[in-house]
């Protein structure tokens, strides 16, 4: 059960990038886990480590300056690709809490939501400007979600869109299923009483091939 | 009111809404070893059970050698993956496909043969290739392990309804050309964001023609341009490759549920939020030349340069790209020397791709020092192929002819490729180190990939004759295959 998201305070990190797929957040050989806890030290592993998993210099997130960056400022389409959870874990294992994008994958995006890892969305001009930013030296923004805005140093503020679900679920931390049995197990019996036998798997026979 | 096909499946299964959310119930949960342990882990922490394991199946691919099934598994992870999936299969009571099941194979080119995916349904799977299922009328989404988990306790989801856009596809393919170059252009013209937020649904003439499998085939990388998911309205076609299927409904059910599936069609006048027409008659054979499946071109022409881009942050993504993938600004692609072909993969390793595989490579040789490899979707594929003696004009034609897995596709398996290594895949995704650190794929049809293994360099399958049905020396064709396979290519 994700912890509630309210505020989040930190240091923004830029990644110029644009399609960063989760191949590229976590690679596929880190998926043979059993467990969600500890796969920051994976996340962008081959932007980071070489083949015989030594770091390589220079990666953003390794650079002395954004070393405990809490946010990130991407580009379009982050997130694309592969349903993998692992991710998302991988960059709240890391200490990420928040990234900024033009656009998400839609698969990454709910992963995020249902972990309580923020995602915002902006127009692409204000990420290519926030990236800018963070990239000229120090950036600490100061994200409220229950008002939806972005504090910037100076006093200047930007507004975010969250769906009301997506604010709520951040907001409270609820576990899911919970919620949904309590709220509607009715509505469940009631489908599954007039379930046509036709959508129900019959018993499988060997045919021929 | 007009609806479309999704809207009516979409409705059928709504139980309830909440702001811009739907709870729908949940007809199908397939579920693989990679995805799945930690949804289990979270039942098992909350003393929760699976609410309905007669709907829900399991099935080991990602991980799984396509080597000889007798030796052991070397790879202790993915051992271990494949040992807890099949030990959670039994804790919660649900059907496992294990490694050594004959129904074994990749989860999207399993549900559709054995009937466990069928019109009107649901459909859920933790891996965003699960729109491949919309091919046969269902509405299937790709989830995360939460979902997973949230699927197994309640047989319901949480949906934000996507928009809705046509695709549509008029013409008629030139030969050689396929519902794999079709989509590759489409995403090549969208982007890999086009369709983000929206529900592909594929109509016109040239989908209408297509057989289920070639439908599977553009619906499954429709995630590629970003959709949620996709669909294609169901049609006798459809009927045909389910009717006998093991897990399809039998005797009056399968009446009762044909009665149903013909109210599944987009009704005239049903409105889409975005629209985008591809006249398929005007396409050549598809390839990608960079690291994402929108950096495409035809097979024919040269890759990008970046000087061409005005802006700079494109033109940095090109750069990249090129200098990932070993390529210079504005080359050839055809000629482009290759070390690995690979066919396989839940794009394209039905019996329908490998008999138009076997058509070109038939009497044919696989280049010298190329490592030509046929991984087919699932181990059904294999034994139908095997009856039909397939393997014969493969092994003859110096492909290795293997077991059922997602394999090179997401390299989780021991099929890679070498750090540099270029190899022509008739999978996905050609993103960076995806079949392997170091990895340069180029994504094509079954066809461009074949007559590249033939040159040993990125070819043109315009060059190659096909043999024709009769002259492929078909062994022993079953009423099923006769039906769904050898009919739509002009056969049987």
């Amino acid at each position: 059960m994700p912890e509630p998201v309210r505020r989040i305070v930190g240091k923004a990190a830029p990644l110029e990038m644009d399609d960063v797929d989760t191949d590229q957040i976590i690679p596929a050989q880190f998926l043979k886990v059993l467990s969600r806890k500890g796969l920051g030290k994976y996340l962008f592993y081959r932007w980071r480590f070489d083949e015989d998993g030594r770091p390589k210099q220079g990666f953003i997130l390794d650079q002395e300056e954004y070393r405990d960056a809490v946010i990130l400022v991407a580009g379009r389409n982050f997130g694309i690709g592969s349903s993998r959870e692992n991710a998302v874990w991988a960059l709240m294992d890391f200490g990420i809490k928040c990234v900024i994008a033009s656009s998400f994958g839609d698969i990454f995006y709910g992963n995020s939501v249902k972990n309580g890892l923020l995602c915002i969305k902006l127009d692409e001009e204000s990420v290519k400007r926030l990236r800018g930013m963070a990239a000229r030296g120090e950036l600490t923004l100061d994200i409220d979600v229950e008002s939806e805005t972005i504090k910037l140093p100076g006093g200047e503020t930007m507004s975010f869109r969250l769906e009301p679900n997506v604010k709520k679920r951040l907001l409270e931390g609820l576990d899911e299923i919970e919620e949904t049995l309590r709220g509607y197990e009715a509505k469940i019996r009631e489908y599954e009483a007039k379930m046509r036998p036709f959508k129900i798997p019959s018993k499988a026979v060997m045919p021929i091939e | 009111m007009a609806k479309s096909v999704l809207e009516k499946i979409w409705e059928d299964h709504t139980l309830a809404k909440r702001g811009d959310e739907y709870l729908l119930y949940v007809d199908r949960h397939l579920t693989h070893e990679v995805t799945s342990p930690i949804a289990f882990e979270g039942l098992r922490a909350r003393g929760r059970r699976v609410r309905r394991p007669d709907l829900t199946f399991a099935l080991m691919d990602h991980n799984v050698p396509t080597s000889d099934r007798t030796l052991p598994v070397r790879d202790e992870n993915s051992r271990e993956q494949m040992r807890t999936l099949a030990k959670n299969a039994r804790e919660f009571s649900i059907t496992v496909f294990d490694y050594f099941s004959p129904w074994q194979g990749i989860v999207h080119v399993v549900g559709p043969e054995l009937g466990l995916t069928v019109p009107g349904i649901t459909i859920v799977c933790g891996d965003s290739h699960t729109s491949t299922h919309g091919a046969l009328g269902a509405l299937a989404f790709g989830i995360g392990t939460s979902e997973g988990e949230h699927v197994f306790a309640t047989q319901t989801v949480w949906m934000r309804r996507p928009k809705q856009m046509e695709v549509r596809m008029e013409g008629r393919f030139k030969s050689h050309t396929s519902a794999k170059d079709a989509i590759l252009y489409v995403i090549r013209e969208l982007g890999t964001g086009g369709m983000i937020g929206h529900a592909a649904e594929f109509r016109g003439e040239a989908v209408k023609n297509m057989s289920v499998e070639e439908r599977m085939t553009i619906c499954n990388m429709a995630i590629e341009g970003g959709a949620r998911t996709a669909i294609v309205e169901p049609d006798d076609k459809v009927y045909s490759y389910l009717e006998g299927a093991p897990y399809a409904p039998s005797g009056e059910d399968w009446t009762e549920a044909r009665k149903y599936w013909e109210t599944l069609k987009t009704d005239d006048g049903a409105r889409f939020d975005k629209s985008y027409k591809l006249d398929v008659s005007r396409l050549e054979p598809q390839i990608t030349w960079g690291t994402n499946p929108a950096m495409c071109i035809g097979v024919s022409e040269t890759v990008p340069e970046p000087r061409q881009f005005g802006d700079s942050s494109q033109r940095r993504i090109v750069e990249r790209a090129l200098e990932y993938m070993g390529l210079s600004p504005g080359q050839r692609i055809e000629g482009t020397p290759i070390d690995v072909v690979f066919i396989g993969s839940c794009t394209n390793a039905r019996l329908s791709d490998l008999v138009m595989v076997a058509r070109l490579v038939k009497g044919r040789r696989v280049a010298q020092g190329v490592r030509a490899m046929i991984v087919p979707g699932s181990m059904l594929v294999k034994r139908r192929a095997e009856r039909m003696g397939l393997h014969r004009v493969f092994i003859e034609a110096g492909f290795e002819w293997r077991n059922s897995g997602c394999s090179m596709c997401i390299a989780m398996n021991e099929d890679r490729l070498g750090p540099g290594e270029r190899g022509v895949l008739t999978s996905n995704r050609n993103f960076e180190n995806r079949a392997g650190p170091g990895s340069r794929v180029h994504l094509a049809s079954p066809l461009t990939a074949a007559a590249s293994a033939l040159e040993g360099k990125i070819a043109d399958p315009r060059r190659y004759s096909l043999a024709g049905l009769d002259e492929l020396g078909l062994e022993w064709v079953s009423p099923w295959i006769e039906r769904n396979i050898l009919k739509p290519l002009g056969g049987g």
